[in-house]
Formats: structure tokens, C-alpha cells, sequence
């Protein structure tokens, strides 16, 4: 590594001028548990990076109009002990939790977790069924934009040069909602998903399912939100009749590739299993809300 | 004196005070303090950091090498390539060891190291390499074996004629060798079967997993004398193989082993230390090299995968008169997969006298091979202890009754060729076969099983030394590589034979100038062979006391016994005397006499085979093919528990490690020949939460050619363990997998297949 | 090469500085600037936990962690964990209980055994199964690493 740069500016104005006059190959470093491991491989050597740890907004997570703003650079341990976020959004905590080892979450963040645009990425999934908005901001001021507009492919996203998030908000939920998160890998733990399935769903009072958001993960370049999943479950009780329709719709829009963690044809099949079992987390949620 | 070796003085009836009981490792309060030295742990002043450059090409011709700009570059201090090696024939085992420390005329894998650089930090180490300018001819590559032995595959070496076939062809193969083993008639047993099983098995490569890397500092003097400082399994093999390829004399390289963070099988064979070594002979100053996981991975020596044809006959009241196997290992890029234990180990538990097998070496583009724990055998005996379950199955037998009705007892002569002494098949056996584990009901939804296995466990060249200071207390030197606790056990056998408490017992791991040479720790030795020699060395201690003694009393030698941490006469007609302590006798004669102490080096016979039987309760997850492994039980002969937390440890460490070869562990390769997943994350190994408690039962059927009885217990839990996983999936969805690792897709494609509900 | 940078820290309370280049990881830096080589590398991608330490009470894997991140921050490494001659009650269970064989990871699960008992004084086996998942361990089979783990806690506890 020749010629590393490293800066931790204390200000959000700091962090957008570096990154604009950045030199290009320059990262974000928040909880670099991707960062320093693609260094550490050899797979980057960027000239700059911008720990921005220092800027106390970007790792909090606050109440926000009957929702939540969790900053981008929090820890997974930070969100994982947030008594009311947890309550709120368990199916995003789950995938907190399956970001590598305690280890792992006491830097990695999802704000890295998503940028760093791997498909397989387990909070991901959550984040896009919650419904989040990234908080961008960037030389031209500031944005906020679905997040499941970020990834547009493995290891890109569609942030333009200077810009960063900031945060995610979390919309308030609706009575009656759940959302789960659910991955298969090979062993218990320390795997990448094979497959990755988060779902949240709203439910009116009498059982019926309003609202659905469907995320698969890990079968196709980007997370997939797969509207024909969500339409499986609009209108129904989630009954096996709904679930297996989900479930086929699920493997039916994966476009999962061949390699060393799952075959095609394996990530195609376990992608209706998960999305059965995931909403049945999630039903199950709802019903207790 | 009649030799330890030809009479142990094993005594079942001695009442031993130390051997058996299980007190707290010496060496252990460096670990858990992080004191403890490890091969990347040491630091000298000036040292230089070594990184080494690798062919990114499965297979290719080196055609030139131009270190040239990396020389320049400030802070580099040394560059080595194939230039600064002797010249060494190809084809002979130094010239094979020298190719693989350094590639010579081609590289024969992706991360063969070509050329090396020392330099005062290791990011200007890593900016050299990359100024370094190779000219490869890409060659094609190959990297399955069965690939490799057909007809037109790319060949890796000119000179290989496949050993042991009648008129080989004269031209380039990649057939190393071919043995065939066998005894008695198998045509004959064969006919006289009821009931005949044949299946094929294949396992893919793994790796043995150690969680330290290897790592070594080399330093030089200006007149030649060499100091290795590295973690090993054999100090003494590293120095006599550096004097092969280096041409320089034994007695000026000092290997000095550190603590090893895991070997398994994998560190009997040197990688980085002699490309460290050339360096720090140019830099003139101390050069570390420490390997990335991604280079372990790549470019130390993994695990051989396998093709197996097994054929097995048995009556219908369950004796199993034939058994017939097809074995190809592959070798990696050099021969030294240690095959042969295949053929060898692989039916030898069960009485059979009609055995035949053929099994092949092959090379292909990927790293040498080294052992793992009992090379070659844990492959094979997947396949067989599967199809003797098969057989079982279709008699009707319990599967336990039908190994019980076949088990091999003392007397037996095995394939190759020795006899049986004491042996506790059986009692393993009949212990399992009791065992809670057994007798309780499978869970609703689960499958059990069970498997066999047999390891010959070793002997072989060992050397120590025991001084006993002037207030009684002892220090040992011991050679070979302390893995995981024979330090403490071997000091229990000295602190037994002595009669003093292990707390006045300290050992050091020697280096090769200290002792005379020691083969690798491997095959499970340590513990019985090492042990042997510090028993002896005590013994000839003793008998220097005895004399002492009678110095000191004026009688005779013969009137003088030891017992119990004392030197007393014989008799009453000897005299009456006041029993003298070691201390005292060591004070009274230090300044007349010197000091006192035996030392042995042998080559030690008389290792005991162990045999253990595993059980094994799963789930197998219908949807995802996820196998959960429930509950699993060790039942194995120990000879002798020397220090039972320490044997337990091996048990259940060996099963683990069976667990993650079975279910997940394998190497994958690209089209390109490049290994593609080099690293933990994606090289599965068991994690806590993957595994249960696992229970172990220790059997204890003496080996009475040890003055204790032991066995050595390191290698047989990895034997049975994926057989007896793939046995209990088979129970639980009704068919019993044939490749290894039993991974969710294969797994789930397997069910898919049958339809399996 | 890169300019160094002058890092100031806490490490075991004793305060410390030590130049680094921006690449180099806390475990680099505390074992080659500061001499500290408890903390173990296994892996350097953070998949094997081998270099666990404490960085401002949070448990990290050191390999993750930059050297110029750490200005300014109290770490915790395996040789802070006795005190004096008076070894923790982990250190003290793995060596009755014989938790440890060739003794790689044990600074590593060590530290993180001890945070998961600061937080969770009486775990169940599956709590500390899956906090240690991050600790690879290749010769004990975790089986004697939860028993040890099991008993400090019983006697922490006070319930010895």
C-alpha cells in the first residue's frame, strides 16, 4: 500500500468536501470490516480513506415523527441493544445479528453493509421490506431516496462522487405489522447467505394481510424487492395456500448464479422454502402486535 | 541391561499415584496469559520481512525472471529466486522438495513460489513483489485425477514412469505409483458370499485447518551457521532436509521450535523456512516470514481427495468372507500422499483373510499434499464402514453385532504383515454397544449411526534427556513437538518412575543441537514414544542413583532398590541404612560424581493399534438439506489414559474436525485452476454453535510393551467420523450419501433424486 | 511508503504510543510496534477471532481495526488479564478443565469470554456456543472451551 491517506474529519461539511476532491479508489471507512479486508486481500488500494467515526450523528440511533433515524456508521452491537428499535423491528435486527461474528458487529454498520454492495448482505433485505430511506448528502446538498435504490450491482452503488449516507429513517409502523429476516447457509454461523429472505408485512383486524414488502437476497446481482411475492400475500390470511404461491413466486424470480456457496438450481429452491418460513416468522410477529 | 523395548516393565497391578490422573498442563499458564511463544512470535534486532511471490498460474513454464527493479527499491535487502538454491535433480525427493520450496523450470500451482523478497517492512516487501517481471508460457492444467490419469492429460513432470505396473509405457505420466496389496483368495471369498456389496466413493480435498499460519525467523552468520526459529512438527526433519537442498552441514543449522498453534499433519513439511533462510543469507541479517491464510490455503500442503470402488461379501449369518477396494489419492504436484496407509488400514480391524486392493498415486496441478491425521485412511473407511452397514442391513444384523461378529483379536496377521499383540477392538465394541448413548432411543425425526476405525499408531527415531538438579527436582528435554499436552504427560511418567510429585517435573522443547534426531510429531507417537525414552532415561537414572547409594553405604550395587522416590537396601542382610531421598543422594555426590542423569535414543517398537467406535445422532433439514448433528459419542481404546482431560481433548477435537470434513470442508477450484476459496470464511470449518457436546468413553486394553500401557489416541477419532455422519443421514432419509463432504446441495439434490419425503 | 502516523493510546491502562503506517491493523501495530503478541493472527480477515481484543469496551477483532483508528482509545489485550499473579477465573477453569490444547485461540476466546460474561454472568450452553462462534477453534472440538467457560461463570457467580 503506497501512499494511504487516512482522515477523520469531525464535521458532515468535512466529509462531503474530502469525498468530492477525492482521488478515485477513496472509501468511506466506517466500521471497515469490508474495507479492511478487501486491503488486506489485495482486492483495493485506495489512496484516501474517510473514517467518519468521529461524527457523533452518524452512530446514534434516535427516535424520529414515531419512527427511527439510525445513523449509517452504527454498530451492529449498538442496534442490536436498542430495547425499542428491536421491539419495533425485529427482522431487521435479525439481520443485524447474522452479520458476522460479535466481533464483526461491534464495527461493521449498516450503512457499510449496504454500500459495500455485496447481494448477499443480511441486513439488507430488512432494510428495503422496512421500507427505509437513505439520507443522502452530497456536494449538492441533501437527498433521501429509497434504499433499495443504493445497490445497482455487486460492489456499486448509485451514490454519484462526494456523496455518502448519513442515516436510514424507519417509518413508524402500522398496528398489526412484523417483519423477519431469514438466511440459509451451511453452517450455523460466520457464512455468507446462500439465500437471504426479509419480509414485512401489515395485517388489518382481522387477520387479513394489507401491506407486504418482499426482499430476496443473494439470488440475483442486487436485492431483489419482488413484487409478485408481495402480491402473494396482499389480500390473503398468509393460509399455505398464500405461502405456496409465495414461495413460488420467490424461486421464480431469483436469478441466482452458479458458485463455491450454492448452486442455481439450489438457491432457486431453497429461495421458496425461506420465503415460506420468513413469513410465517413475520405473520407470527404481527399477530403479536 | 535388557532393553525398554524388548521389556517394557509394564505392570497391570502397579499402584500408580500420577499416570491416570489429570493435573493442570505446565506449559498451559503461558497459553492462557499470552506469553507463549509461537513461530510468528519471535523478534530480533534489524530483522528483515520476508513475503514471497507466487505464480497465479496453475501450471506454466518459467521462462525468466527479472528482479531487477525490486532489488532497487529502497529497504529491499535481499531478492531469491530459483538461482539461489542448489541444482537438484528432478525427480529425486530433495529435487521434489527443493521444486516445491522454489519452482525451478515450471510452476506446478496456483501460489508455487517463484522468487522471494526481504525488506525493512512488510508493505515495502509487498511493493517489491510487485516490481518483480515473470515470463511464464501458460501451460494447459489439470487438476481432477481421474482427469489426470486419462490419456492425453497435461503432464506435470517429463521423468515420472509409474512405478510398480509390469512394463510401464516409457513415456511422461501422471501416475505416480501403483500398489497392490492383498492376502488370501478373494475369488474364493467372493464365492463363498451370500450377499456382495459394491459401491464407489469419492471425497474432495480439505485442509488441515491449524489456526496459526506458518511462521519462521532465519537468521545467518557470516560463516555459515544457520538459526531457524519456527513452529514444526519435526525440528530435526526441517534441519536434515534445509542440509539436503542447501548443502550445508547439519551440525550448522539449529532449528528451535516454537509452541505450534496446530499442525494436524501439516507442519511435517517445510515451506516458507528455506526460502527464509536464503534470504537472510543474502541480507545478511534476521529475515520472518510469516504466511497469510490465503497462502496457507493455497501453497501449504492440504489433504488428498479420493476415488474408492469398494467391494465387500458376507454369509448370511454375518462373517464377511471378501473384501476388494480401487483406490486413486491424489498427490498434488509432487508424490508424498503417504498411499499406502490406504490399502493397509483400511479393512484392518475386522478378521479377514481375503482382502485385494490396487491403489493409485496421481499427480495434478494443486499444492503437494501433506497428512492430516492418519493420511489417506479416513477417506477410504468412509466408504467401507458405509458398506458394511449396507451389509448389515441387509442380513438384518444391529450394526454394532455385526463389526463385534468380524472385530480382529490378538493374533491376527494383518495385510501388512504384522501380528496382533493385546488389542481392545472388541472391548471398544462392547463398550459402545453398552453405552447410554446407544441404548437410548433415536429421536422422533433422527438418524443414528455408527462406524469403526483402526490406526496402527507409530514408534520410530526418539531421543531425551533427564537431569535431576542437586535438591531432587528434574527438567527433561524432550524433541518432539509438543501438539496439544504430551509435555505434561510425558512429565507424569518421569514424576511416576521417580517417585516425586509431577510439580518437581519441568520440561523444554529442545532444539536439534540439544538431542539427537526425532522423527516428526506424527502418527501418534508423541505421548507412547517419547514417553518410552524419558521412562528409560529415568530408569538409567535410577540405576546411576542405585550406585550412588551404594557408594554412600559402602555395599554392593545389587544391594541397593529404588522405590517410591527412594534408594533403599535390598535386604536386611544388605544393612541397615536410613532410605536416601534423589535430593540427598544428588547433594551428597554432585561435586564427586557430577551430575545425574539418563538420556535414551532409540527407534521405538511396539506401538499398540487403537480402534474406536463413533456414534452419531443427525436431522436432516427435508427442505434445505442442512444436517444437524444432535448428539455424538467417542468410544476408543486409550491403552493407558495417562492423562484422561488430555485424551478426552483428542477424542472430541478429532471428531470435530470429522464433522466439518464430512458435512462442509472441500476445496474449489475454478476453471482457471485457481483455488477460489482460500480463506475461513469460505473454507467451512466447524464454528461453537455448529457442534454438541461431545461425550467420550475411554477404553483401556493395555499395550503391555509400554511400561504404562498406553496407546496413542490422536489419530483413530478422525477415522470413523464422517462414515459414521453419513451412516446416521442414511438412517434418517434413507440413503446413505457416497461423496464427501455431505453439503446442503448435494445433500438436498440427493433427497430430490430419490424423492425422499 | 505512507507517512506514519503518531498514535497515542491506553493498552492494559498503561499508556502508550507507537508510529504506524495508515494500513497497518491494530493487531500489526500491537504486535509489531509494541511488542504485544498475545493477541494472535489467524486469519487477517476477521474469520477466525484468533486477535479479539477490547477497544474502548467493545470487543473487536483487532485485524478489523486500523492503528491510526485507536488514537486516543483504552484497549484490552490477554496480557492485561491477570492481575499480578493472580490469574482470572477463565484462565484459571481452562487450565483445571483442560479448555486448551496447542493454545492458539485461547487469548482470543479468552477475551471474548470474559465480555460475554461481564454482560451475561449466567449463559445458557447455546449463548455461549454462539458468542464464541466468531473463535475458531481446530483442536479442542469447543466441547472442554464451553465446560471451562461453564465453571468460571458458576463460580464468578459466586455459586463455586
Amino acid at each position: 500500500m503506497q501512499g494511504l491517506r487516512y482522515e477523520a474529519p469531525t464535521t458532515i461539511e468535512a466529509v462531503v468536501a474530502l469525498l468530492t476532491g477525492a482521488p478515485a479508489g477513496s472509501r468511506i471507512l466506517a466500521g471497515g470490516t469490508d474495507v479492511i479486508v478487501q486491503m488486506e486481500t489485495d482486492l483495493i488500494e485506495p489512496p484516501l480513506l474517510v473514517d467518519i467515526k468521529k461524527i457523533a450523528e452518524l452512530r446514534q440511533i434516535t427516535q424520529e415523527s414515531g419512527g427511527f433515524r439510525v445513523g449509517a456508521a452504527t454498530s451492529g452491537m449498538d442496534i442490536v441493544r436498542h430495547a425499542a428499535f428491536c421491539k419495533a423491528w425485529p427482522g431487521i435486527i435479525d439481520g443485524v445479528k447474522l452479520i458476522g461474528s460479535i466481533q464483526v458487529k461491534g464495527r461493521a454498520s449498516i450503512g457499510g453493509n449496504l454500500c459495500n454492495g455485496s447481494p448477499a448482505a443480511d441486513s439488507v433485505p430488512a432494510i428495503i421490506a422496512a421500507g427505509a430511506i437513505a439520507r443522502v448528502i452530497g456536494p449538492n446538498g441533501v437527498r433521501e431516496v429509497k434504499v433499495e435504490t443504493i445497490p445497482v450491482g455487486p460492489g456499486k452503488t448509485s451514490l454519484a462522487k462526494g456523496e455518502f449516507i448519513a442515516s436510514f429513517f424507519l417509518p413508524p409502523r402500522p398496528a398489526h405489522s412484523g417483519d423477519a429476516y431469514q438466511r440459509f447457509t451451511p453452517r450455523t454461523e460466520m457464512d455468507i447467505a446462500v439465500v437471504g429472505v426479509g419480509i414485512n408485512l401489515t395485517l388489518d383486524g382481522s387477520g387479513t394481510c394489507t401491506a407486504a414488502r418482499v426482499a430476496l437476497g443473494a439470488v440475483a446481482p442486487t436485492v431483489l424487492l419482488v413484487k409478485e411475492c408481495a402480491d402473494a400475500l396482499i389480500g390473503s390470511k398468509v393460509d399455505d395456500h398464500a405461502l405456496e404461491r409465495l414461495a413460488a413466486a420467490a424461486s421464480a424470480a431469483c436469478r441466482p448464479i452458479d458458485d463455491k456457496r450454492g448452486t442455481k438450481e439450489y438457491r432457486i429452491k431453497v429461495a421458496g422454502v425461506l420465503a415460506r418460513r420468513t413469513a410465517v416468522e413475520a405473520l407470527a410477529r404481527a399477530r403479536q402486535n | 541391561m535388557t532393553s525398554i523395548l524388548d521389556k517394557s516393565g509394564f505392570n497391570p497391578d502397579r499402584k500408580l499415584k500420577i499416570v491416570g490422573t489429570s493435573p493442570v498442563k505446565h506449559d498451559g499458564i503461558d497459553k492462557v496469559t499470552g506469553r507463549a511463544r509461537f513461530g510468528a512470535d519471535l523478534y530480533l534486532p534489524g530483522m528483515l520481512i520476508g513475503k514471497i511471490l507466487r505464480s497465479p498460474h496453475a501450471h506454466a513454464r518459467i521462462k525468466s525472471i527479472d528482479t531487477s527493479e525490486a532489488a532497487k527499491l529502497p529497504g529491499v535487502k535481499a531478492v531469491v529466486t530459483r538461482d539461489d538454491f542448489p541444482e537438484i535433480k528432478a525427480g529425486t525427493m530433495a529435487g521434489d522438495m527443493t521444486r516445491n520450496a522454489m519452482a525451478r523450470e515450471k510452476a506446478l500451482y496456483d501460489g508455487h513460489p517463484v522468487a522471494a523478497v526481504a525488506a525493512t517492512s512488510e508493505s515495502i516487501a509487498k511493493a517489491a513483489l510487485k516490481l518483480i517481471k515473470v515470463d511464464y508460457e501458460v501451460l494447459p492444467h489439470v487438476i481432477d485425477p481421474a482427469e489426470a490419469m486419462a490419456p492425453g492429460a497435461p503432464i506435470l513432470h517429463d521423468h515420472v514412469r509409474t512405478k510398480g505396473v509390469k512394463d510401464a509405457a516409457d513415456k511422461p505420466t501422471n501416475v505416480i505409483e501403483r500398489l497392490d496389496i492383498a492376502m488370501g483368495d478373494v475369488v474364493k471369498g467372493f464365492a463363498e458370499a451370500e450377499i456382495i456389496v459394491e459401491r464407489e466413493f469419492d471425497t474432495k480435498p480439505m485442509h488441515q485447518g491449524y489456526i496459526e499460519p506458518q511462521a519462521c525467523v532465519a537468521q545467518a552468520t557470516e560463516d555459515g551457521q544457520i538459526e531457524l526459529w519456527c513452529c514444526t512438527q519435526g525440528p530435526w526433519v526441517f534441519r536434515d532436509r534445509l542440509t539436503e537442498i542447501l548443502k550445508i552441514d547439519a551440525a550448522k543449522i539449529r532449528v528451535q521450535q516454537s509452541e505450534m498453534g496446530g499442525g494436524f499433519g501439516g507442519k511435517t513439511g517445510f515451506y516458507g523456512e528455506p526460502v527464509a533462510v536464503q534470504l537472510a543469507r543474502k541480507a545478511k541479517r534476521p529475515v520472518k516470514i510469516t504466511l497469510t491464510r490465503n497462502e496457507v490455503f493455497r501453497a501449504t500442503g492440504p489433504v488428498s481427495g479420493t476415488k474408492s470402488r469398494i467391494k465387500m461379501g458376507i454369509t448370511k449369518d454375518g462373517v464377511i468372507t471378501a473384501a476388494e477396494a480401487e483406490l486413486i489419492f491424489q498427490t498434488g504436484a509432487f508424490t508424498g500422499s503417504m498411499f499406502i496407509n490406504a490399502p493397509q488400514a483400511m479393512f484392518t480391524r475386522y478378521n479377514l483373510k481375503n482382502v485385494k486392493t490396487v491403489s493409485y498415486e496421481v499427480v495434478s496441478n494443486r499444492p503437494k499434499v501433506n497428512s492430516f491425521r492418519a493420511p489417506c485412511v479416513p477417506q477410504v473407511v468412509f466408504g467401507v464402514e458405509g458398506v458394511i452397514d449396507e451389509l448389515a442391513r441387509k442380513i438384518g444384523m444391529d450394526p454394532i453385532e455385526l463389526r463385534l461378529r468380524n472385530a480382529a483379536t490378538e493374533g491376527y496377521k494383518t495385510i501388512y504383515g504384522e501380528t496382533f499383540g493385546p488389542i481392545g477392538f472388541v472391548e471398544t465394541l462392547e463398550a459402545a454397544k453398552k453405552s447410554d448413548h446407544y441404548n437410548s432411543p433415536v429421536p422422533k425425526g433422527q438418524g443414528r449411526g455408527v462406524a469403526a476405525g483402526f490406526w496402527f499408531n507409530r514408534g520410530g527415531e526418539t531421543t531425551g534427556t533427564l537431569n535431576i538438579a542437586i535438591d531432587g527436582s528434574v527438567t527433561l528435554i524432550l524433541g518432539t513437538t509438543d501438539v496439544a499436552g504430551s509435555r505434561i504427560s510425558i512429565s507424569m511418567m518421569a514424576a511416576e518412575e521417580l517417585g516425586i510429585p509431577v510439580d518437581k517435573v519441568r520440561a523444554i522443547m529442545a532444539d536439534t543441537h540439544s538431542l539427537g534426531y526425532n522423527r516428526v510429531t506424527a502418527g501418534s507417537r508423541t505421548t507412547f514414544a517419547t514417553g518410552m525414552v524419558i521412562v528409560d532415561s529415568a530408569r538409567k537414572a535410577i540405576t546411576e542413583l542405585c550406585k550412588r547409594a551404594a557408594g554412600i553405604w559402602g555395599v554392593p550395587e545389587e544391594g541397593v532398590t529404588f522405590e517410591d522416590g527412594y534408594c533403599r537396601p535390598a535386604s536386611s542382610n544388605v544393612g541397615t541404612f536410613e532410605p536416601l531421598t534423589i535430593a540427598q543422594i544428588a547433594a551428597k555426590t554432585m561435586a564427586s560424581h557430577g551430575a545425574i542423569a539418563g538420556h535414551s535414543e532409540m527407534s521405538v517398537t511396539g506401538a499398540g493399534p487403537g480402534f474406536g467406535l463413533h456414534i452419531v445422532d443427525v436431522e436432516v433439514d427435508r427442505e434445505t438439506g442442512r444436517v444437524d448433528i444432535k448428539r455424538y459419542t467417542v468410544v476408543e481404546d486409550a491403552g493407558k489414559a495417562i492423562h484422561p482431560l488430555q485424551v478426552e481433548g483428542q477424542f472430541q477435537g478429532g471428531a470435530v474436525q470429522g464433522i466439518g470434513w464430512a458435512l462442509n470442508e472441500e476445496y474449489f477450484y475454478g476453471p482457471d485452476g485457481r483455488l477460489q476459496n482460500a480463506s475461513f470464511l469460505d473454507y467451512r470449518m466447524p464454528v461453537a454453535s455448529d457442534v454438541p457436546m461431545i461425550g467420550t468413553e475411554i477404553v483401556e486394553v493395555p499395550n503391555p510393551r509400554h511400561p504404562y500401557g498406553l496407546r496413542g489416541v490422536g489419530e483413530v477419532p478422525v477415522v470413523p467420523t464422517m462414515a459414521a455422519i453419513a451412516n446416521a443421514i442414511g438412517n434418517a432419509i434413507g440413503i446413505r450419501p457416497q461423496s464427501l463432504p455431505m453439503s446442503p446441495p448435494r445433500l438436498l439434490k440427493l433427497m430430490d433424486d430419490a424423492k425422499v419425503k | 511508503m505512507s507517512k506514519k502516523h503518531h498514535i497515542t493510546t491506553t493498552v492494559n491502562g498503561d499508556e502508550c504510543d507507537f508510529l504506524c503506517e495508515p494500513q497497518q491493523t491494530l493487531l500489526d501495530c500491537l504486535r509489531d510496534e509494541l511488542m504485544l503478541s498475545g493477541t494472535k493472527e489467524g486469519c487477517a480477515t476477521g474469520d477466525c477471532g484468533a486477535c479479539t481484543v477490547m477497544v474502548d469496551s467493545v470487543m473487536v477483532c483487532s485485524c478489523l481495526v486500523l492503528g491510526v483508528e485507536v488514537d486516543g482509545a483504552n484497549i484490552d489485550t490477554i496480557e492485561g488479564m491477570a492481575k499480578g499473579n493472580e490469574l482470572h477465573p477463565l484462565q484459571r477453569h481452562f487450565l483445571e478443565l483442560n479448555g486448551l490444547q496447542c493454545g492458539i485461540c485461547t487469548p482470543g476466546i479468552l477475551i471474548a469470554a470474559r465480555e460475554l460474561l461481564a454482560r451475561n454472568p449466567d449463559p445458557t450452553e447455546t449463548e455461549i456456543r454462539y458468542w464464541l462462534a466468531g473463535n475458531l477453534c481446530r483442536c479442542t472440538g469447543y466441547d472442554k472451551i464451553i465446560r471451562s467457560v461453564q465453571a468460571a461463570a458458576k463460580e464468578m457467580r459466586g455459586n463455586a
